[in-house]
């Protein structure tokens, strides 16, 4: 590996043009990280439940990817990536089902409004 | 493709299925109560099936090494089991009387046990996952259960906001313990040196934190009070000792299985937060006075303490976690066989409704205090055992500070446990007369509460026999 303040423009053109791991990676680290600031700062339901979808949806491209460039592929990162989709689904169905719930009970879907219960 | 090692599973899976019928042959309106005596039968009698599969030697294993029933596994689902048959029993005239679709009910328990089976048994990431997540999704379910209490769904929505977030943080370290350990199956990714890469060792970190998320460890612990309060008193039980051993027994598989050679990294972790859920959960409690509010954080605490025990990180430690989490069970079962109860009875768990219990069901009040007793660590019942254990475990490491602190918070948990105590057993003010009237207590409840209370009072004079049990799940699972 060199140093990575020696980089030509060349080495910066053929990462732009040859999609590698790492490109994947990236992309899955930046979908985990947007979906993870959605869940802290979005304070409705839907919007929370949108965001685990995406931070779900990053894991699934990592685990594809590696499943794709490891030495070795056995195929046990897609067979986790498609458990992955089916268990995202039927969280996403009882999220929503709640949130219909949740809004017959108290008129609201808005997580900082649900406060009924402290100590 | 040997089937006898999921054979506790798929008789689970039978009984569900049976259960489901049976809901839907019993006329609209008519009681439940035949599904719950099914579930109860069906359940003992797979008890008493897994009582002959201990064994001594190699396990069986299913699918490639994807799961294996080896006695660790089967001690723990041994404890599913008996938490899931108290349950059930001391919960018949509670789901009569307080949720409306009863019969789902006892199925929807039948999936959550049959999750937390897979999980005591996984042996890769994927089985440790799917059934994580079945647990996780009927527990969902379940906590919202109670259709006639807002609080329920309240409770059911945090808890799915953040089950659902912590599965995706933990999802994505999987994720990244599967790309440099080149596999999802613990015995290769202990193997493989690219585990101590950044990407690595970051996973390991998701991993860790998404567990501690599901094992409510202080700081990650912010759920727990509200959905243990909001959830009906049944499941609250099973969230505390069932779900919490679940976690446990998969958390300890994890890290002496799939990254045994990073320890020295996550030893001082496990041992930290060991130590902060042991000190927030104590102190935390004290205010309260919702009782499962005020046992939410004694859980958190209790789950301190068993992880005081891994981070010893021994053969005696693991040992200790397994004999404390089985004792945790017969307290909780005591408990909540008290407080669900009071809920059906009284209509609520605050330490107002249990004044005067005392006068009104003295066997429940004295059945409350043992238990709250076994779980502060008061000789002569089990907690006191549990708790040398895991001590004596922690100072033969050398986290003698781990087991000072554990000690000086034990002591200091008496107080809030005796609270409860006080206001069962004080005398009444005049206007409270009416809380004295005879309290009608179901006789599976009383049987229940009488059992639990004998196997805590049992456990602690002679611990020898749960020893010996939990020495031999240890000895095969740490070799």
């Amino acid at each position: 590996m060199t140093d990575p303040f020696s980089l030509t423009a060349m080495d910066i053109f053929r990462f732009a043009t040859h999609i590698g791991l790492t490109h994947y990676l990236l992309l899955a680290a930046l979908l985990f990280a947007i979906g993870l600031f959605g869940l802290l700062t979005r304070r409705g339901i839907i919007p929370a439940l949108m965001c685990v979808e995406l931070m779900l949806n990053a894991v699934n491209i990592n685990l594809v990817a590696f499943n794709h460039y490891l030495p070795m592929p056995d195929h046990s990162g897609q067979l986790m990536a498609i458990f992955s989709i089916a268990v995202a689904a039927a969280e996403i169905a009882i999220g929503v089902a709640l949130a219909f719930r949740v809004y017959r009970d108290r008129n609201t879907v808005n997580l900082d409004d649900l406060d009924h219960l402290k100590g | 493709m040997d089937f006898m090692a999921v054979q506790t599973e798929i008789l689970i899976l039978i009984l569900l299925l049976a259960t489901l019928v049976m809901d839907l042959a019993i006329a609209k309106g008519a009681s439940r109560r035949p599904v719950a005596y099914l579930t109860a039968a069906g359940l003992a009698a797979i008890f008493a099936h897994t009582c002959g599969l201990f064994h001594e030697g190699d396990s069986p294993v299913f699918c490639m090494g994807l799961f294996i029933a080896d006695n660790y596994a089967l001690f723990f689902k041994q404890l599913f089991l008996l938490g899931m048959i108290f349950t059930v029993l001391f919960s018949l005239d509670y789901a009569e009387k307080c949720l409306t679709c009863a019969g789902e009910f006892y199925s929807l328990l039948l999936s959550a046990l049959l999750g937390m089976c897979v999980m005591a048994s996984a042996n890769d990431f994927l089985t440790a996952f799917i059934g994580l997540e079945l647990m996780t999704v009927s527990f969902y379910i379940l906590v919202g259960f109670r259709l006639s209490s807002a609080d329920s769904g309240e409770a059911a929505v945090k808890y799915l906001v953040v089950g659902a977030g912590s599965t995706a943080v933990m999802l994505y370290g999987i994720s990244l313990v599967y790309g440099t350990g080149g596999s999802l199956d613990f015995a290769v990714v202990c193997q493989n040196v690219h585990l101590f890469y950044a990407a690595g060792l970051a996973g390991t970190v998701l991993v860790i934190v998404g567990f501690f998320f599901k094992l409510s460890v202080i700081p990650f612990h912010m759920w727990a009070p509200d959905v243990y309060q909001g959830a009906p008193t049944p499941v609250t039980a099973l969230l505390a000792m069932a779900s919490k051993a679940a976690g446990l027994a998969v958390f300890m598989r994890v890290l002496f299985a799939a990254f045994p050679f990073l320890g020295e990294y996550w030893l001082p972790v496990v041992a930290g937060f060991s130590a902060l859920s042991i000190i927030g959960g104590n102190l935390l409690a004290i205010r309260q006075t919702d009782l499962k509010r005020m046992l939410a954080y004694s859980s958190i605490a209790q789950a301190g303490y068993m992880m005081a025990g891994i981070a010893a990180a021994n053969y005696p430690g693991v040992k200790a976690v397994m004999f404390y989490a089985m004792l945790y069970v017969f307290a909780n079962v005591g408990a909540f066989a008290v407080l669900s109860v009071v809920d059906a009875e009284r209509g609520g768990t605050s330490q107002r409704h249990v004044t005067g219990l005392s006068q009104a069901a003295p066997l429940l009040a004295a059945v409350m205090t043992i238990s709250l007793l076994s779980m502060a660590g008061i000789p002569p019942t089990a907690g006191f055992a549990g708790k040398i254990y895991i001590f004596t475990a922690a100072v033969d490491r050398g986290h003698l500070w781990l087991a000072f602190i554990g000690f000086v918070m034990s002591m200091i948990s008496v107080y809030y446990y005796l609270q409860v105590t006080k206001a069962m057993y004080r005398d009444l003010a005049p206007e409270e007369e009416a809380l004295a009237a005879p309290l009608r207590v179901p006789p599976a409840a009383k049987a229940v509460a009488l059992i639990s209370a004998a196997a805590t009072l049992a456990a602690g004079i002679c611990p020898e026999g749960l020893a010996i049990l939990t020495n031999l799940a240890s000895r095969t699972f740490m070799q």
